[in-house]
């Protein structure tokens, strides 16, 4: 290796080294809390000093995707022995299962309306990006800052008007109303982020294509897009990460048939008491699919969460 | 002009039959690109912030939908400024953001900087600072309670631990003292890789031939921390704050599931208070315009500081 004056010493390494992975160590740990309880039973998720080492235990999941009732006597005659390894990990707990759960169907709530408003949102962001990139819009910087500043209002004070408004078309409570919405949140950093990317793809493809004779429409999608797919991917991404993360619009708007999983997650209460594995468990599931996307990102990360302001 | 036969071919093409053949004008494709994304963005902000606007004049309440609307012109603003609860929630709000934002940006320099020293396995560790970033907030608040119980919560153990003091005898969101400062840490945990990512990109944007000037000139590594790395760095790091500044203005999901505003009012943000009003209380006229006094505060600041950031920009 060459001799540098910007290149740090190796002591300088080490420390920077050791104190960042200390950092990095203490800032998982509540998020390997949350794994770990979630394979916990309950008295070892509740147990003093806390458990670092603990036998594994499914009740979390089991107690997530079922209802259970305290069992009695003669519910357990009548019920006969356990059929399940569910049923016997609820038996364990003293309790019988009743059904399903509707943790599932909150989940499967948050991908419909979490993919559904991305799907929308690339769509309309892809072709406005576009247009903004390339050709003269009238009063075009004031769309784009207008379309930024939508994003600085508080969710619950446009909630106000976005609830009758909602209560009046008969969109409360729907997967079509909260994807309309989670789009509309969402275009603002989908045009900004989609202009950098096609911005930085060079004007002289296109004029290539336009002079072969394409048409600006195929221009767009045989040209553009493949060019942009990077850049289409992880802005859908970002979409997708603010949709299923979001709670204030969710918790005003939805109650039953379209609530997703952030309102659900913290009303999971157990059999008597809160049960901290099932709660665990189902922010697990939650939470565990947008770290792999995060990993996915890191690349374009920076850029996703600045509006394209700082690019690397 | 030597008439080719290409020219022939083109003026002989009707006009109609010329734009089949090229598509649409340019200026059609732009307004069938950009309307859709105008007029959604124009539906569901816009307008309810003009119907936001509107009722902010009236008394309106959504749970009395029979009742006759009384316009009340400036009398919701007037009890709304002169309402001490009110300043008791923005005294909150500036104590978690002013807190938030100085701890932030402390560790997160702190953090850019030495992960910019390019130590082995950097890109790694940083990957996994960054994940508290991107979860739910809600989610994550709800389990931050789980960490802060008295007695069997990891955060009160790890106090005790290092500490000695009893792990029963506090509780983060239970205590009118700690509940602030309990708020004021998670959030800390969950963005300061935010502020460090920008810093990063502060860092590594400071070419080195600036720094072996430097030290040709024999410049001390502590003057040339903060006569380059602190300049260099400062328009990221005032990007940062705007981004952190206005997102916890609007902070709401993180805090209602920690401390729902409790105990008493001591970590009551502006957004808890302006969802009690608007539906729970049912006061909607009176909200609308506590909303409308929020985006204005907003806007705002907001536009002050861009200006103040430009200038920093330009020098």
């Amino acid at each position: 290796m060459s001799f540098s004056v910007t290149e740090p010493s190796k002591r300088t390494k080490w420390l920077a080294g050791i104190l960042v992975v200390g950092y990095a160590l203490i800032t998982i740990s509540p998020l390997i809390w949350i794994i770990a309880t979630g394979f916990k039973s309950g008295p070892d998720s509740i147990a003093y000093p806390p458990k670092m080492i603990f036998e594994p235990s499914l009740e979390g999941y089991v107690n997530l995707f079922t209802e259970r009732t305290r069992a009695t006597q003669d519910m357990l005659e009548t019920a006969g022995p356990p059929k399940t390894w569910y049923d016997q990990i609820a038996r364990d707990q003293g309790t019988v299962i009743t059904g399903p759960s509707r943790y599932g169907a909150r989940f499967l709530n948050s991908i419909i309306i979490g993919f559904g408003s991305t799907a929308l949102c690339m769509l309309l962001g892809t072709a406005a990006a576009y247009a903004f990139s390339r050709f003269r819009v009238p009063l075009k910087d004031d769309l784009l800052f207008f379309i930024l500043s939508t994003r600085m209002m508080p969710p619950i004070a446009v909630a106000i008007p976005i609830f009758l408004m909602f209560r009046n078309l008969g969109l409360n409570d729907t997967h079509l109303g909260m994807i309309l919405l989670y789009t509309a949140v969402n275009l603002s950093l989908s045009v900004w982020l989609l202009k950098g990317f096609i911005d930085e793809i060079p004007i002289e493809y296109e004029e290539a294509a336009l002079i072969d004779g394409y048409t600006r429409f195929q221009a767009f999608y045989k040209v553009v897009l493949p060019q942009a797919a990077t850049g289409i991917a992880s802005t859908a991404i970002f979409c997708l990460i603010f949709a299923w993360n979001e709670y204030a619009f969710a918790v005003l708007l939805t109650s039953g048939t379209a609530q997703t999983a952030p309102p659900f997650i913290p009303t999971i209460i157990g059999v008597g008491g809160k049960d901290w594995p099932a709660v665990a468990a189902g922010a697990s599931i939650f939470l565990v699919p947008v770290m792999v996307f995060t990993i996915l990102l890191r690349k374009h990360l920076l850029r996703g969460i600045t509006f394209g302001a700082v690019r690397k | 002009m030597i008439d080719t036969s290409i020219d022939k071919a083109a003026k002989a093409t009707p006009v109609g039959l010329a734009r089949r053949i090229r598509g649409l004008s340019d200026r059609t494709i732009a307004w069938i690109f950009v309307a859709p994304t105008i007029f959604l963005l124009l539906a569901v902000n816009i307008f309810p912030l003009i119907w936001t606007i509107r009722l902010s004049f009236t008394d309106f309440r959504v749970n009395r939908p029979n009742r006759v609307v009384e316009w009340v012109g400036l009398r919701n603003y007037e009890r709304i400024l002169s309402d001490p609860d009110i300043w008791a929630t923005m005294q909150a709000t500036a104590h978690f953001l002013i807190w938030t934002i100085v701890l932030q940006v402390l560790i997160g320099f702190a953090l850019a900087f030495l992960i910019n020293k390019k130590f082995k396995g950097n890109d790694l560790w940083t990957t996994i600072i960054v994940f508290p970033m991107t979860l739910s907030p809600a989610v994550v608040g709800n389990f931050w309670t789980f960490l802060y119980q008295p007695q069997i919560g990891l955060f009160n153990y790890a106090v005790t631990f290092f500490t000695g003091a009893d792990p029963a005898s506090f509780s983060m969101i239970g205590d009118v003292h700690l509940a602030p400062w309990a708020i004021v840490i998670a959030d800390t945990w969950m963005w300061t890789p935010f502020v460090m990512l920008i810093c990063l990109a502060g860092l590594r944007s400071i070419p080195d031939s600036i720094y072996e000037a430097a030290e040709c000139d024999r410049a001390s590594k502590w003057r040339q921390f903060w006569t380059i790395t602190v300049p260099m760095v400062l328009p990221f790091l005032m990007l940062a704050v705007l981004f952190r500044g206005i997102e916890n203005f609007k902070m709401f999901d993180l805090v209602v599931q920690l401390t729902g505003g409790g105990p008493g009012n001591t970590t009551t943000l502006t957004s808890i208070d302006l969802k009690r009003e608007a539906f729970e209380k049912w006061r909607t006229g009176y909200s609308s315009a506590y909303a409308v006094i929020l985006f204005v505060t907003v806007f705002g600041l907001a536009s002050i500081y861009v200006k103040a950031l430009n200038k920093v920009k330009e020098r």
